[in-house]
């Protein structure tokens, strides 16, 4: 069955969903949203430097993943505003990334790709990396839950139960730049912030607990992956693109929902 | 043997300082109160003493197997995170007596209410709720009552002192509200970046290092607050008893 390019790409998409979930929650809750979108950008970054010097692509944009998110926890820190900081070296990551591409003569990359990533084109070896960062992200998050949530909760709150919320921040950005760099060949940088965030904000109308949000996150995540595989088969339409505006699509339907339920 | 002992600490913010050579001690069962003007560095001393801010310099030494429960100034709950009152007091213990807290906070009708849809009051009583779950050997309350009401806060004081009687901890607060202090406490402590002064209530509100920092007109009690933003230890605390 793995030799049909939409099962590959389904499953693909699936097991983005799974690690995406849990993050994307964590994303949400503690406002972090453009930092997924920083990260994201600079994997281009990454690519550009793996192919410089041969390494893997994973390894390139997990390495430079890593290096964005610390520099962006450390100078949060240092009291720089958050929003600032991360429009400055999210646009400024990505213009360097692509300007690294095009000193590498000889060499053809289809930027595109790591742009809008291209679901369709997984091949087995991409699956287990998939599905080998997702399943690390998700058991790493989910030995962490509890001092995460603390922390997310409050600080002080966190350190008063002997938990260390810098270890837990560092916790999150570890398990983000793993996730962009598996995700970026499947759905592109530019759809990655995309997978983080809507399918959590879908979620949250209707849950009551974080675990539910987050098992919420992971069924609309899913779903909206073989859906919007469907769709893009029968229309005709680019595939990653599509799973995201059923995603969203979800979220305009759970929100309506929730509105809806404030009237009666 | 005293809950907590610290000696000589130290906390600088950058270049800030925020305590300097601060000593104290807390016994068990009492009701120790902390007052100073805005700045003086009274959430400091419960950062230090939770482990949230390195001290610069001097130590804090708990009693062996103290259980601390920490109720913090504010508690801002994501409109994004979902959440129940019980799901809050079993993080991050996960086996706990919910009923038992809510009970101990006043409040056992909470247990399954979305926290960000409580009142203010009802807020502070689930903190107090969680920071009691452990069975806390101490209790550190930090401006617990802000935004409540005279009533509200008056109520939230004397559950404290319920809890002290039901469950014999040691509570150490800080508060801005002077009068319900006044009468509450076993001891108060005048905190501005140092000790300035401590003792029993009365005996601190005729001192005249706390009539410097809160003035005169009321004998201390209803103080409105007097602060000196260049505060220097020798000239402040000593010299202006006429102030």
């Amino acid at each position: 069955m793995f030799d049909d390019f939409m099962v590959r790409a389904a499953l693909a998409g699936i097991g983005l969903a799974f690690a995406s979930a849990p993050l994307g929650c964590f994303v949400v809750w503690r406002r972090m949203a453009y930092f997924g979108d920083a990260t994201a950008h600079a994997a281009i970054l990454g690519v550009a430097l793996s192919l410089a010097f041969s390494m893997s692509i994973f390894v390139g944009t997990v390495v430079v993943a890593l290096l964005m998110a610390l520099v962006v926890s450390v100078l949060s820190e240092k009291g720089y505003a958050m929003d600032t900081l991360l429009g400055v070296l999210a646009h400024s990551a990505l213009a360097f990334g692509l300007v690294a591409v095009s000193f590498l003569s000889g060499i053809r990359i289809d930027l595109m790709a790591y742009l809008f990533g291209d679901i369709l084109a997984v091949s087995r070896g991409d699956l287990s990396v998939i599905w080998g960062g997702a399943a690390f992200v998700v058991s790493l998050i989910g030995w962490r839950w509890s001092g995460l949530l603390t922390s997310t909760l409050n600080a002080d709150l966190a350190y008063a139960n002997g938990i260390n919320p810098k270890r837990e921040q560092l916790v999150l950005t570890i398990a983000l730049a793993i996730t962009v760099a598996v995700a970026i060949k499947v759905v592109g940088v530019l759809l990655i912030a995309a997978m983080l965030i809507i399918p959590a904000a879908a979620a949250r109308p209707m849950s009551r607990t974080p675990e539910g949000m987050a098992i919420a996150a992971g069924l609309i995540g899913m779903l909206s992956t073989i859906i919007g595989l469907q769709a893009a088969y029968a229309l005709d339409t680019p595939a990653g693109p599509s799973i995201v505006c059923v995603t969203a699509i979800t979220f305009i339907f759970t929100s309506f929902l929730k509105l809806l339920g404030h009237r009666r | 043997m005293s809950l907590i002992h610290v000696e000589g600490l130290s906390v600088s913010y950058g270049a800030r300082m925020a305590l300097s050579d601060v000593s104290l001690r807390i016994e068990p069962n009492e009701i120790v109160t902390i007052v100073g003007p805005n700045g003086s560095g009274k959430t400091s001393l419960l950062r230090a003493i939770i482990g949230a801010v390195k001290p610069l310099a001097g130590s804090i030494v708990h009693a062996s197997n103290l259980k601390i429960g920490y109720v913090p100034q504010k508690l801002h709950i994501d409109e994004t995170l979902p959440i129940t009152v019980s799901r809050f007091l079993r993080l991050p213990g996960g086996l706990a007596d919910v009923d038992y807290a809510l009970k101990q906070a006043g409040v056992p009708e909470l247990e399954k209410e979305q926290l960000s849809q409580l009142s203010g009051g009802q807020f502070q009583r689930v903190l107090l709720a969680r920071a009691l779950i452990g069975k806390p050997d101490l209790l550190l309350l930090d401006e617990a009552t802000q935004g409540l009401d005279q009533r509200g806060s008056a109520s939230f004081y004397q559950q404290i002192e319920t809890v002290r009687k039901a469950t014999g901890c040691a509570i150490l607060m800080i508060s801005h509200e002077l009068h319900v202090v006044m009468s509450a406490s076993d001891r108060v402590i005048c905190l501005n970046g140092h000790v300035c002064c401590e003792g029993a209530p009365a005996a601190v509100a005729s001192a005249p290092e706390y009539r410097a920092l809160f003035g005169t007109g009321t004998g201390g009690a209803l103080a409105l607050y007097r602060h000196e933003h260049d505060h220097d230890h020798g000239d402040h605390c000593h010299n202006q008893d006429a102030e």
